[in-house]
């Protein structure tokens, strides 16, 4: 069945604005639900590279090529592809300009840019220093440059880590990459440290990641490959000096072989362009993820406020439902559904050693908020037990191939 | 990729279940059926199974990694709405390249011998049992092991074939009949 007869003769158009977990999906799923909709998805790579399994590609447990997906197997959907950078949405023409100078209508905008770093948190550092000490958090390049530094260090050398404070892409990422490197240093370079300078007091599944240091690599003893400095003991980054490998944290001044800072985050800069942001984030109608500042334009995914829905590819992925439906209903002048949605992160902490956390959200549109289901989600349990671990490290690799296929095949 | 009738009355409750559905689907695929090795397929199953799987997850009485914490998230109504959702799917047998097609045929004659009297028609079916044909390999693996742990419940007729098996011929025994299940198309 295609949309009734009558709206076939207006059928309506959409705009997406990136071709990441978020817009992928919301693109693909406006096409499942009403094949006639025209949709159009701007992205400026022909190949997205997925930020989801990159730490083991860091950890030298994957090839690269693994977490790439190219965007034209879109085209099977029947979705127009833009391969150009947007640069400006203008909500009352309902238009999105480019780069490349086009101009394309649409009558309802998807905007799911994902995040921008704020470069002038932490003093020195910038896009020039990243070549230096690689962030890592948009999977390419990045990835495989720290990569590179790690297997060229020495023996004995320092990996330094920097993670963010809240909120940012990936909660549990910093903990699982320390793993990772942990692991492999562990294999190939056992003298080595990892300093982690954490600009926050905890962080997500600290247990099951401290659990499983411990279990991996010496954690809370004298000879542990990793040490964490929170922000009460002045573990925030103020500074770096990739000239040197230096790095300034509140509780003084650190020397690096590899440096690896994850800087603070906001949203993609269109966002910001397009008028969407307000404190860093988008906020928007948890319903249907229309933002709340710009009529008609929706967003989603990591540049969103969804609230207790973490920034995740999970999250981007159940949302991108929720706006597509969304923003059908609403194009058509219908009720919008009410939106029940999940989140799921796994994280892998050791050889055959995964874990998971797990949450259920339900709409509440009085107070607009996606709520936790009582009595549903959580974390993988603390004894669980290694049969557990390993079994979830099979299933995360699992999730892994099904959400690519999801979102791009 | 049947689109909706988006004018009907109707179409809000059923884009709730399309919305509601694409929260399992990005760990156990689109429409329910994956491409990995482990997540089973949810796809094609009969409602009533469907149910008592989740439910049972709910009370942790089956045991589960995450689905547990997962199933909690729905009442018994979503259950039911998405049960009819996944079952109206068809369960899609995909390539398992990870098969060891050595072991097919020995598994093929054990299957015939110890499971074929509930698991029909090569996997395909069977009253209240699942679908083994194609399902993939390590949830099915992992399922085994969950029953001969006793962590799975088991019908009286069920552990004794299981027992019988494992007599005759050892845990190898169950790999050989799964590659095999799995292998079917
Ligand atoms: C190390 C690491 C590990 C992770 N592991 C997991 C995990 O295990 N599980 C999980 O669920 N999540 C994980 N994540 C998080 C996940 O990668 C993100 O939450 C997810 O990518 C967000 O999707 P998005 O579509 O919002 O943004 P993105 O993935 O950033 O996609 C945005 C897209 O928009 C494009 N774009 C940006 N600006 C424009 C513009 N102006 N015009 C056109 N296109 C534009 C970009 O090129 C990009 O392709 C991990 C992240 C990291 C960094
Ligand atoms: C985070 C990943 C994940 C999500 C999200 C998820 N599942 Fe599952 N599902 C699993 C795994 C893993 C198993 C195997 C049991 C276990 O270890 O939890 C499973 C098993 C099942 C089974 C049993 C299949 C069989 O053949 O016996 C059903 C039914 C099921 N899930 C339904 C659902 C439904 C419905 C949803 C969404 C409401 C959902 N799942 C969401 C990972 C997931
Ligand atoms: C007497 C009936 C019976 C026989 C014989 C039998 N089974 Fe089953 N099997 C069942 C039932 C019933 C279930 C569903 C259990 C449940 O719902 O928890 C099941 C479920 C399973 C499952 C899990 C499927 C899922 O989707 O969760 C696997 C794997 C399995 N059986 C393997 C086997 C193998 C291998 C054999 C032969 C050695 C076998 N069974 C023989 C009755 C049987």
């Amino acid at each position: 069945v295609g949309l009734p007869h009558i709206a076939r003769a207006a059928a309506p158009s959409f705009v997406v604005i990136g071709g990441g977990p978020g817009g992928a999906t919301t693109a693909k799923y406006i096409r499942r639900f009403a094949p006639d909709a025209r949709v159009t998805v701007i992205e400026p790579n022909a190949t997205y590279t997925t930020c989801f399994m990159s730490n083991e590609v860091i950890g030298g447990d994957r090839d690269i090529s693994t977490l790439q997906v190219p965007m034209s197997a879109m085209r099977a959907h029947g979705i127009t592809l833009v391969q150009d950078k947007a640069t400006g949405i203008d909500a009352d023409a309902k238009t999105v300009t480019t780069q490349g100078g086009e101009t394309i209508a649409f009558d309802r905008c998807i905007v799911a840019p994902g995040v921008d770093f704020r470069y002038d948190a932490i003093e020195g550092y910038s896009a020039e220093a990243a070549e230096v000490m690689p962030h890592a958090w948009k999977a390419g390049p990045q990835t495989t440059l720290l990569r590179a530094q790690l297997e060229a260090m020495e023996d004995g050398g320092t990996v330094i880590v920097s993670a963010p404070p809240n909120p940012f892409r990936c909660p549990p990422g910093p903990y699982e990459r320390i793993s990772l490197i942990a692991n492999y240093l562990k294999q190939h370079k056992p003298k080595s440290k990892i300093l982690v300078l954490d600009a926050k007091d905890k962080f997500s599944k600290q247990g099951l990641f401290e659990q499983a240091w411990e279990t991996f690599y010496g954690y809370g003893t004298e000879n542990s490959m990793i040490e964490w400095v929170p922000k009460a003991d002045g573990g925030t980054v103020t500074g770096v000096n990739p000239a040197t490998m230096e790095v300034t944290a509140v509780a003084g001044t650190f020397k690096g072989d590899v440096v690896n800072i994850i800087p603070p985050q906001t949203a993609g800069a269109i966002a910001h362009a397009a008028g969407l942001v307000e404190d860093g984030w988008c906020p928007v109608n948890k319903g249907t993820f229309e933002s709340l500042v710009v009529e008609g334009v929706h967003v989603l995914g990591d540049s969103s406020v969804a609230a207790s829905m973490p920034k995740s590819g999970s999250s981007a992925n159940s949302q991108g439902k929720a706006a597509a439906a969304g923003a059908l209903a609403l194009a058509m002048g219908q009720e919008p559904p009410v939106p029940h949605l999940a989140n799921a992160c796994y994280s892998i902490g050791g050889p055959d050693h995964g874990f998971s956390v797990a949450a259920v959200y339900a709409y509440d549109d009085f107070e607009n908020a996606l709520k936790p289901v009582e009595g549903s989600g959580g974390v993988s349990p603390m004894d669980a037990g290694p049969e557990s671990r390993r079994r979830e490290m099979f299933y995360a690799h699992s999730w892994f191939e099904n959400i690519k296929a999801d979102i791009w095949g | 990729a049947g689109g909706l009738a988006l004018a009907a009355p109707a179409q809000a409750a059923e884009m709730d279940v399309e919305v509601m559905a694409g929260a399992c689907t990005f760990c156990h695929g689109t429409d329910g059926n994956g491409v990995g090795a482990a997540i089973p397929s949810i796809s094609g199953l009969p409602v009533e199974q469907f149910e008592y799987m989740m439910t049972s997850y709910q009370e942790d009485a089956n045991p589960s990694t995450v689905m547990g914490r997962i199933a909690r998230g729905y009442t018994d109504d979503q259950i039911t709405a998405l049960a009819e959702y996944f079952g109206s799917k068809p369960f899609e047998r995909l390539p398992q390249p990870w098969i060891n097609v050595a072991m097919i045929p020995e598994g093929k004659e054990l299957a015939a011998e110890y499971c074929e009297s509930c698991h029909e028609n090569e996997g395909r079916e069977g009253e209240g049992v699942g679908i083994l044909a194609g399902q993939k390999l390590y949830y099915m693996e992992f399922s085994v092991d969950d029953f001969l742990n006793e962590h799975r419940e088991m019908e009286r007729r069920q552990a004794r074939k299981f027992r019988d098996l494992m007599d005759a011929q050892g845990r190898e025994g169950f790999t050989k009949i799964l590659n095999y299940y799995a292998s079917v198309n």
